[in-house]
């Protein structure tokens, strides 16, 4: 990912910032600037999550690519966070440790690297709470 | 609208191809389909070709026009699009014919899909195909295709008790039809064993609950119906068209185990075709991984949630079965050259239909399509029958 | 008074024992984890470096305590394992802890004491008025050549203090420092591993400054070692520290709560401050804590601390981030092989 778009992000991914629709409600993360269930209707405000969740499915990746290659295998899971908004990440535990329903907590880490000589992507991922 | 049907079909052998070009790839289908339908490349008004990637598959863009020119037709000055929708790329290509000739914008069209995949490695395949899903928030997580349809897979066993044996049931079935397909890229039947020993490549599925890695074109060409009989004896009539769209990313669904695009597409095309569940001969559905055919059963509507495992192991969704799925042996057997696939599911149900699938046959009058581009984020259904 | 308002540390779960290092170089490892007086150390995952650790170390002082990340005017990271050569890991941590934009950051080398170096600077900034609160953090992911001596303790981990003089829980009475140039210990631009100088890193460096600059602390406190409650020096191993205190005249009582290294190895710029860390994990209101550091290179800063009422008020709760204890028992071995792993000493084509 390029400096300019990783940068762009950068806040959201380093401090769990998304939004939050003031008039119905819900929660983003990943943010969105648009409310699909209020469209034009709905305000949006940042919301900085608490970085708390459950695990609400998972996998195991064998086999990958790049940043991910010296990481494998790993757990990928769709994590619910507290708010109620859903997202998709690294969780750092023992491959066997991890089932549906685990309580998860946030933590800073690597997320990866423009090769030995580019910039470093820093950001969320999740641990066992 | 008109009414529209297809006058003639051409797909190339599935596989790797080291010897074939993207272009080449394209122009032998063409080829077969123009040969098919048994008319000229003057006769052409309008070209789609569905395309999921040449940019970074063969760092071409501009398909299109490239393939008007390859196909000979640039010296006509003949409109030719690309279009793109991931996986979804053919289904959505011959849905884009499909209304250029109903529209009556255009009379013949070619709807056409193509992907040459082997001219780069596999850890290039890996993320080209990942750009499927959401760059920036699945793909800085490290999701790879099959770690997503991995986790549907998680989510789909823990709620409603599919088994291993079950899953991998789809995968026999699978090559055991594609066995009989010479354009399949493995015509090898396979055993439960086979899917249950193979490599973990995203718990929990295996290499043999995966698609390959495949170069390929398919090709098929539109007419209004009313002209249909200039072309061929057995056109086959286009009867109902539905795509739908659902979030980029899989942690953005409701239901994980659900694709709601497929629900939606599906509907519509029922809707529009004006026909059952009951009165669909076969299906060729998406069967990316073979947790996505047991999804697709459900969400087209063929049983209810949860029993498709069941339908599949009972032998129901095999040739001769009940509701039979993918007798060309689905993407797990044919390969999946992704711009290409939604366009050789038309390609079978048309040889179908006509009576022509020989060896895998199955006695019907109507029968249905279903491509899903990244993980449900887009599908495409089309419903055909004898005209 | 200046002083410290809350302090983080954060240890990686990875340990690999000395004994299975010296398994890879032929080497009697339990003579060395003897000799070394240090039996595991620890090592980061792969997805964690410098900014990490210090990222971690700084969320765990907030966690303890309510500081409005604006009133933090500065951030300062003690590292000699920066992820960059050039960019500096402070302004990373200081977004993540949502003290960006108006602060000043930089980021300190100064071998193993970069981070009391900032520690001292932070001092500086809160007494003169220029900032109401300053991170200083000590931290790395310390490295050591394969089978040199420096490999079986170089490990990871850190340790955040918030320097302010709004109600600290502890205050900072006085520091001092020592400093020479000496040639005990470097690492060149551009090279992977540090070297230094065998035995000559113990008397004509270690020793020296950490007695000097003791020696001028206690003279100008006019305190003598008995007065203390803890005290804790650099801990480039289990032995060091240990010797120096009997040198000091300081007892084993004083300075076991704040010997992390035997379970934890050398972390580097985030030693002496894991070891006070570990100490304020378990001090009491009234407890007075002396601290020295050392760098090579060289230099030592001391510090007069004593820790007030506010550690166990409504304003601070230790019980909000894991003690160093905990962050040490929480652990997985691994063997070499991982280890290199972990380390980046297996090399991947880009
Ligand atoms: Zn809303």
């Amino acid at each position: 990912m390029s400096v300019a778009r990783f940068w762009r992000k950068q806040q959201n991914r380093y401090n769990l910032i998304g939004t939050h629709c003031t008039t119905c409600g819900k929660y983003f993360y990943p943010p969105r600037a648009f409310c699909p269930d209020c469209r034009r209707d709905g305000k949006i405000v940042e919301h900085q999550f608490k970085g708390t969740g459950k695990v609400v499915t998972y996998s195991i990746i064998r086999s990958s690519s790049g940043n991910f290659k010296l990481l494998t295998p790993y757990v990928l899971a769709i994590i619910e966070l507290d708010e109620g908004s859903r997202l998709t990440s690294h969780i750092i535990c023992e491959i066997d440790k991890v089932y549906i329903g685990m309580p998860v907590k946030r933590v800073f880490r690597k997320l990866g690297e423009e090769g030995s000589s580019g910039a470093i992507h820093y950001g969320t991922k999740f641990v066992p709470a | 609208m008109r009414e529209v049907a297809v006058i003639g079909v051409g797909c190339t052998k599935f596989g790797e191809k080291w010897e074939s070009s993207f272009r080449n790839l394209f122009v032998e289908a063409g080829a077969l389909a123009l040969e098919d339908a048994n008319i000229s490349g003057e006769q052409i008004d309008e070209i789609f070709v569905g395309n999921m990637s040449a940019g970074r598959f063969v760092e071409q863009e501009h398909i299109g026009a490239l393939i008007a020119d390859y196909a000979g037709l640039a010296t006509n000055n003949i409109p030719a699009t690309r279009v793109e929708a991931a996986c979804a790329s053919g289904g959505l290509s011959f849905k884009q014919a499909y209304t250029a000739v109903a529209s009556g914008m255009s009379d013949i069209v070619v709807a056409a899909g193509v992907e040459k995949m082997t001219d780069v490695g596999t850890e290039v395949t890996t993320d080209v195909l990942a750009a499927a899903a959401d760059r920036e928030w699945e793909g800085i997580a490290g999701v790879t295709f099959p770690g997503l349809y991995a986790m549907i897979a998680t989510d789909y066993m823990h709620r409603y008790g599919l088994t291993r044996e079950q899953l991998a049931q789809v995968a026999v079935k699978n090559h055991e039809n594609g066995a009989k397909n010479p354009n399949a890229q493995f015509q090898k039947p396979i055993t439960l064993d086979t899917v249950l020993n193979s490599t973990l490549v995203a718990d929990p599925l295996r290499l043999f609950d995966c698609s390959p890695v495949t170069d390929g074109a398919a090709a098929v060409i539109l007419a209004p119906l009313d002209r249909a009989r200039e072309f061929t004896d057995t056109p086959i009539k286009v009867l109902g068209a539905g795509q739908a769209s659902s979030t980029i990313a899989l942690h953005d669904r409701k239901d994980i185990s659900t694709i709601d695009a497929t629900v939606a597409a599906g509907n519509r095309a029922f809707k529009m075709a004006g026909v059952e569940r009951k009165d669909i001969g076969f299906v060729e559905v998406h069967d990316c991984f073979t947790i996505a055919e047991i999804c697709a059963i459900e969400d087209l509507g063929f049983c209810k949630k949860g029993e498709a495992g069941r339908l599949t192991e009972e032998g129901q969704t095999a040739i001769g079965g009940k509701i039979p799925i993918n007798p060309s042996g689905g993407l797990k057997a044919c390969g999946h050259p992704v711009g290409a696939t939604g366009i050789k599911q038309v390609y079978e149900t048309v040889k179908q239909l006509r009576g022509d699938a020989k060896g895998r046959q199955i006695d019907t009058e109507i029968g249905m399509t279903h491509n899903v581009g990244g993980t449900g984020a887009t599908v495409v259904c089309h419903i055909f029958g004898r005209a | 008074m200046v002083g410290i308002i809350s302090y983080g540390a954060y240890i990686p779960r990875y340990r690999i024992k000395v004994e299975e290092i010296a398994r890879v170089w032929g080497a009697n490892g339990t003579e060395i984890s003897r000799g070394l007086g240090v039996y595991e150390k620890a090592l980061p995952d792969m997805d964690e470096d410098t900014i990490t650790i210090s990222v971690e170390a700084a969320r765990a002082a907030m966690a303890r305590r309510k500081v409005d990340p604006v009133e933090i005017g500065a951030v300062y990271v003690g590292s000699e394992s920066h992820p960059y050569a050039v960019k500096p890991t402070a302004v990373t941590v200081g977004e993540a802890i949502g003290a960006t934009p108006v602060m000043t950051a930089a980021d300190y080398e100064f071998a193993c004491k970069a981070g009391t170096a900032a520690i001292q600077t932070s001092m500086g900034l809160v007494k003169s008025g220029m900032v109401t609160y300053s991170v200083a953090i000590g931290a790395d992911v310390a490295q050591g050549e394969p089978g040199d001596a420096l490999e079986y303790t170089a490990a990871a981990g850190g340790a955040a203090m918030i320097i302010g003089n709004k109600d600290p829980i502890a205050e900072i009475n006085h520091t001092c420092s020592f400093t020479t140039d000496t040639p005990d210990f470097w690492r060149r631009e551009n090279k992977p591993y540090p070297r230094h100088g065998g035995r000559f890193t113990g008397e004509p460096a270690y020793f020296k400054h950490v007695v000097g600059a003791s020696k001028l602390m206690l003279e100008k406190m006019g305190t003598k070692p008995s007065d203390y409650t803890y005290a804790v020096f650099h801990q480039p191993n289990g032995k060091f520290p240990v010797q120096a205190a009997s040198m000091l005249g300081f007892s084993m009582d004083q300075i076991k709560p704040g010997l992390a290294v035997t379970y934890l190895g050398n972390t580097y710029s985030g030693a002496s401050m894991v070891g006070l860390s570990a100490v304020l994990d378990n001090a009491k209101p009234g407890d007075r804590i002396f601290m020295t550091s050392y760098g090579s290179g060289s230099g030592s800063d001391s510090f007069d601390i004593t820790v007030t009422d506010v550690i166990n008020s409504d304003l601070f709760n230790r019980d909000a981030a894991p003690t160093v204890s905990a962050l040490l028992a929480d652990k997985k071995l691994v063997d070499y092989a991982v280890y290199a792993k972990h380390k980046g000493k297996v090399v991947m084509m880009e």
